[in-house]
């Protein structure tokens, strides 16, 4: 310890906005952040403990007690629990000797839940020190206990199983799946690496967003805003200091796509950011990645190294004079909200990862207070392809108001889980038919912030317009008891994941899953459902996404499966509370006094 | 227009918010032009003598005969507000709901440093006469349906003064932010 605290902090030059970066090597050297090692390094930092505290103490993954030699973080996401998780869990409990969220006495083993771990087409997946397995079984999950026991590597446990295509390549090797099911004509398309570097230097910065604007692209994230004003804020914006993001935390349980973007085309991605400084006239591009998808580091380095090696990166990009563009990649720490993309900006400045008031946008004062862009990893795909064929063929593809393709992550309920690249204007029945699903109930349309369908609406599109979405379907089938086994994860997800900055969010996500368990125990009233929904108009009033949609599993379940919450309320008199029990209230009482 | 009924009751509270409502001062002359009390600490009723319009609910329950009351209340009254802190949210009294029941009693009646050691060893005070304490401080929504909340530690007099004008004569209470402000 004495030596790794001040080594780490100075490969990063003693910058506490690092600090996330100082805290990951030093976690992954120390295992764990106890209280000594954090106020050794504030004090290096020559900053306050606090501040290294509240950062610690913000993201799932660090860890302030030992948390075992090696750690189990099984995914606890719907898809996960529809694919058979109950009895990995008790797999894992039994072999290891504790229940999860603890450590096993001989403190080999931690056994702890995670949310979404971007792997729903491969469920129940775990990362076990940041190696991924995925598809486990209750009969593997001892044997990879037994195998981590009698002294076996993770590495050894995951043996030669590789997944398929840059999933297998060394740098990655991973038993991870792509299940490109279907490649679109933007995305996963043909691609020539460099090309569209070469393209873009002829044309002036300003007719590189001209081009965008004309191509009407439109953010992928799920918002959908227009990426080519975004960057035109941001090249108006004052100061020759700017930074371009590239969003890739997707954290939206039951989305994958950026993960398989990342593993086959990354250099796509990389080129993307690079078009965008370019426009706006930044020089740093920073990649900002959930922690979840850290075993693709050395590949996603050795990416960027080539493209450095072969002028597609660096200073004099192409041979273009003033054309210098550098991409560092920034780890998460497991937190949903640092896919907002002013948390994602105080996350990668070292700090909680809080939303932060607007205005100013992240375009006038973004990044260490300088202008900065926010971009989906799909959505700079999108940007290469419009400057190689240009705005007229991005605007043939879609519809009126969304031009261009949709990578889709399809998990859940039927036959061919994956990966989907799809013009806009699908319907949810085309979708469905594609992958192989059948009696179906409901489809969590973009993730548990989105919509909850029922069959009478499988007719909508995916569109801008229509249904957006960030690109997420999760399919249920008619076997799932959608009130317990989808909407309490999704609301107990948002408790969780909420920063907790905003009293609505911090407080009402807790007292939704409490009325919502209520509901489920078949103590709810008719006052608890006209509560849930009055709550769902105070939640606009947080400050990011993630409060303002918190409400959504329930609210539009409420809405489109409202059979399911009346067969459970009780009916008749509701001013007496049937979860109250006196009885059960005294018994503590009853049995104090027993004795004496 | 025939006089509104009011009960009103103090549960697990300090009657901060009864005297808060006697703060409206000169106003109760006007309060009694429009209402009439029933059971209340206010004309030391002990029992409801007909059905109430408003009930006035002071402190959340602590034990059973909070809950007996209060559902009494709910049964005997049109109208049930939660006044205060405690009604709503259980207040100071809930401080002890992060500490095991037995743990409470043990440090109040067994083993505090305050419990002076005499010749008849220390017991939990228990009878059929007191109340039995719950395991937890209850909020009054968490045992009856309440109609309205009012706010604050004690809500201030001219608020209920409105709430009750706002109750009595039918007309939406005006909030104005300030009262929500207590920073």
């Amino acid at each position: 310890m004495d030596k790794t605290i001040p080594a780490v902090i100075k490969k990063y030059n003693g910058d506490e906005t690092r600090l996330m970066d100082i805290l990951i090597d030093i976690q992954a050297e120390l295992g764990y952040l106890s209280d000594a090692t954090i106020a050794r390094i504030a004090k290096t930092l020559n900053i306050p403990q606090v501040d290294v505290e509240q950062t610690v103490s913000f993201y799932h993954f660090f860890a302030r007690e030992p948390r075992g030699r090696y750690t189990v973080y099984l995914n606890d996401s719907v898809v996960a629990q529809f694919h058979g998780r109950a009895a990995v869990v008790r797999a894992f409990e039994e072999a290891a000797g504790c229940a999860f969220g603890q450590v096993s006495p001989d403190g080999c083993i931690g056994l702890f839940d995670t949310a979404c771990i971007g792997m729903s087409d491969q469920e129940p997946a775990a990362l076990i020190n940041d190696v991924v397995f995925t598809s486990l079984t209750p009969a593997w999950a001892r044997e990879i206990v037994a195998g981590l026991r009698a002294g076996k590597t993770v590495a050894e446990l995951q043996g030669d199983r590789l997944g398929d295509g840059q999933n297998a390549h060394p740098l990655v090797h991973a038993m991870v799946c792509n299940h490109i099911r279907r490649r679109g004509s933007m995305v996963f398309d043909d691609y020539q690496p460099g090309a569209a570097l070469r393209r873009v230097v002829a044309l002036s910065s300003s007719e590189v967003i001209a081009q965008v604007k004309a191509a009407s692209v439109r953010g992928r994230g799920g918002a959908g805003f227009p990426t080519g004003m975004k960057w035109e804020f941001a090249r108006k914006a004052p100061g020759d200091v700017k930074y371009i993001f590239c969003n890739a935390d997707e954290g939206e349980p039951g989305t994958f796509k950026d993960r398989v973007i990342l593993t086959e085309l990354p250099q796509l991605v990389f080129e993307g950011m690079a078009i965008a400084g370019y426009a706006v006239g930044a020089r740093q591009g920073i990649l900002y990645i959930r922690n979840e998808y850290r075993y693709l580091r050395a590949y996603l380095e050795q990416v960027l190294s080539d493209m450095r090696a072969n002028n597609l990166l660096g200073p004099l990009i192409v041979g273009q004079a003033g054309f210098n563009f550098e991409i560092k990649i920034q780890y998460g720490a497991g937190a949903y909200v640092c896919g907002e993309e002013s948390a994602l900006i105080e996350s990668a400045e070292g700090k909680r990862g809080e939303p932060r008031d607007r205005p100013p946008f992240p375009v006038e004062k973004g990044y260490l207070q300088r202008p900065t862009v926010v971009n989906n990893v799909e959505t700079l795909c999108s940007v290469v392809k419009v400057i190689l064929n240009g705005p007229e063929w991005y605007n043939n593809l879609g519809t009126a108001e969304s031009k261009g393709t949709k990578v889709l992550s399809v998990s859940g309920d039927c036959e061919w889980p994956g990966i989907y690249e799809v013009v806009w204007g699908f319907s949810v029945n085309d979708i469905l038919k594609m992958v192989g699903a059948r009696d179906v109930q409901a489809v969590q349309v973009g993730g548990p912030s989105g919509a909850c369908i029922a069959p009478k609406e499988f007719n909508r599109i995916l569109a801008y317009e229509d249904l957006a979405t960030g690109g997420s379907l999760i399919i249920i089938g008619r076997q799932r008891d959608l009130l317990p086994e989808v909407v309490l994860n999704f609301a107990r997800f948002f408790r969780d994941e909420s920063c907790g900055s905003c009293v609505p969010c911090r407080a009402l996500t807790g007292m939704a899953q409490i009325v919502l368990e209520k509901i489920i125990a078949g103590r709810g009233t008719p006052t608890d459902l006209d509560r849930l929904s009055a709550w769902s108009a105070i939640m606009k009033r947080n400050r990011c996404g993630l409060g303002q949609t918190a409400l959504n599993p329930i609210v539009t379940t409420l809405k489109n499966f409202r059979g399911l919450y009346d067969q459970r309320i009780k009916a008749g008199d509701d001013r007496f509370e049937p979860a109250f029990d006196l009885a059960a209230a005294v018994r503590d009482y009853d049995r104090a006094v027993a004795g004496t | 227009m025939p006089k509104k009924i009011i009960a009103t009751a103090s549960l697990a509270g300090c009657f901060g918010c009864h005297m808060s409502f006697l703060d409206i001062d000169e106003r109760l002359l006007d309060l009694i032009e429009l209402v009439e009390f029933d059971k209340s600490p206010f004309n030391d009723l002990k029992e409801f003598s007909r059905a109430c319009d408003i009930g006035l609910i002071e402190g959340g329950c602590c034990n059973d005969e909070n809950v007996h009351t209060l559902i009494n209340f709910r049964q005997r009254c049109r109208v049930l507000v939660a006044v205060g802190e405690c009604a709503i949210m259980g207040g100071l009294p809930s401080l002890r709901n992060v500490i095991p029941l037995q743990e409470c009693l043990a440090e109040a009646y067994l083993h505090g440093p305050t419990v002076a050691g005499g010749a008849t060893p220390n017991v939990i005070p228990h009878d059929p006469d007191l109340p039995k304490i719950l395991d937890r401080v209850y909020p009054c929504h968490e045992i009856v349906k309440m109609d309205y909340f009012l706010p604050g530690c004690p809500p201030r007099a001219d608020l209920i003064w409105d709430a009750l004008v706002a109750l009595v004569t039918g007309q939406e209470l005006k909030w104005p932010y300030a009262t929500f402000k207590f920073d």
